[in-house]
């Protein structure tokens, strides 16, 4: 068996859109697209999927394997060939401190204020729910961290670490994260035949993997060298959908 | 453009100013921590109205707070700060994804947020309510959210539905039926939805209240003061 049908069962339980991490409450911009800018049809809806892969998308998937990385060097020490703990805390240092500089570059690539907090809060709750499913002395480091904890992408990676996941395969899940969550979205808000809106996931899948891959090849460069692409009006747009009175998804 | 709110409740959008460590351990009775008893329901049945009479009741004599669930909106958790039952800092609205019945069973992790916020900001507490959305027969409260769970139905509802049972009537701790002011008035015989709730319950709790004529839900409150004295034990 490889290493990776031996991990793939966690990283299906990870991806599952059941994972209780909080993302069921968001539509990843989607909500005030539908609203503002008349995304409301199945062709539009792709396109937008599209594009949030390729902004966002890209750049969650590059921090997220970039942050399975770090976490998986630090977790080394304890974690020897099968995953088995030998309990030798030798390697790495506080998990935090290792992730911080990844979460500095991912904040700058974050213009939004309001993006800026719904992405540490599901970071937090990431973490709160990886560190009672995949117990983990690394992942305790994590739990109480100043700025109100890490960013999404980079609790992901660290969660996905613990999950015994390489970085190609978070690459993977965080790019189909990317799209999921707003497609799902699409299907409460808009009523959308479910159906055809996977029908449109399964149609992105290669791009998925392609994104994914190119997302992975960056999880070694510099932090600075990490893609920095952004769709603006997610940004300008979150801003206001947050001042909405009445909005069925969070953000 | 839509129009922004101005004001209202605090929603999980704005940042904490300390450093926040959550729970490691599942829920359990700690007598350090508040007792938090979940108030579900269908729509329109009296969760709010509920939630506001025991704020009414019971704020005098104790420290407590409010998670609200609403499906959109923050309408539940504004209708109390209109109301002047609570105090701003003391509510907090979750927002669903237009799902209640996820945020309070199946994926627990923003309330499990929004309740340690407010442990931490208010502590000590001796109470937090969280209430759900409205939402249907068969939504309940995940155990590792709330340690009670009190289910709401009403008389206008239909004299029908504790027969039609579901987890929320057979297995709250307790179930409360409202608006028995307007059972004449709907035709619902109110002997019959003893009945038929006693048979699916068993030996669990059922008060009948009007919280038009009792406004201060005195039979609820007492079986919550029953309730805390439970939790500390």
């Amino acid at each position: 068996m490889t290493n990776v049908s031996r991990n793939l069962p966690a990283l299906l339980l990870l991806t599952d859109g059941r994972f209780p991490a909080g993302g069921h409450a968001h539509s990843g911009g989607f909500e005030a697209a539908a609203e503002n800018e008349g995304t409301r049809t199945l062709a539009t809806m792709e396109q937008f999927l599209l594009g949030r892969l390729h902004t966002v998308g890209l750049v969650a998937a590059a921090f997220a394997a970039a942050a399975c990385e770090v976490a998986l060097r630090s977790m080394d020490g304890r974690f020897a060939a099968g995953g088995a703990e030998t309990g030798a805390d030798t390697e790495g240092g506080n998990l935090h401190e290792l992730l911080s500089p990844l979460d500095a570059e991912f904040n700058a690539r974050t213009p939004s204020p309001v993006l800026r907090t719904v992405s540490r809060r599901l970071g937090r709750q990431l973490v709160r729910a990886g560190r009672r499913i995949w117990p983990n002395s690394s992942l305790e480091q994590l739990a109480s961290v100043p700025s109100q904890g890490l960013h999404q992408p980079v609790a992901f990676g660290a969660v996905a670490a613990a999950a015994g996941q390489p970085p190609e395969c978070v690459a993977i899940a965080a790019a189909q994260e990317s799209i999921a969550g707003p497609a799902t979205a699409s299907v409460r808000l808009l009523g959308l035949d479910p159906f055809d809106v996977n029908a449109a996931l399964a149609r992105l899948a290669p791009e998925v993997s392609r994104v994914a891959a190119e997302a992975a090849a960056c999880a070694r460069f510099p932090l600075a060298d990490l893609p920095s692409r952004g769709g603006y009006l997610l940004d300008i747009s979150a801003e206001v959908h947050a001042t909405w009175e009445v909005r069925l998804f969070a953000s | 453009m839509r129009e922004a709110s101005s004001e209202g409740a605090n929603t999980l959008l704005a940042t904490p100013d300390h450093i926040h460590q959550d729970e490691q351990a599942p829920l359990v009775r700690r007598a350090e921590h508040a007792l938090r008893i979940g108030i579900g329901g269908p729509v329109g049945s009296g969760k709010t109205a509920l939630v506001a009479a025991l704020c009414r009741t019971l704020g005098n004599e104790l420290q407590l707070a409010v998670v609200t669930n609403d499906i959109y909106t923050t309408e539940d958790a504004d209708f109390l700060l209109r109301n002047g039952v609570i105090s701003t800092e003391r509510v907090t609205a979750v927002e669903t994804g237009a799902c209640p019945h996820t945020a309070i069973r199946d994926d627990i992790s923003t309330n499990l947020e929004a309740i340690e916020e407010l442990e931490e900001k208010l502590t000590p507490l001796d109470l937090i309510l969280v209430e759900s959305g409205g939402d249907n027969l068969t939504a309940t409260f995940s155990r590792g959210l709330v340690h009670r769970q009190i289910f709401v139905l009403d008389v206008a509802g239909g004299d029908k539905v504790p027969r039609k049972g579901g987890p929320g009537v057979s297995t709250s701790d307790l179930l409360v039926i409202n608006k028995t002011d307007l059972a004449s008035y709907v035709h619902a015989d109110l002997a019959v939805m003893d009945r038929d709730a006693k048979a699916k319950r068993k030996d669990l709790p059922i008060l009948f209240t009007s919280l038009t004529d009792d406004p201060t839900a005195a039979s609820v409150a007492e079986w919550v003061r029953e309730m805390l004295i439970d939790h500390a034990r």
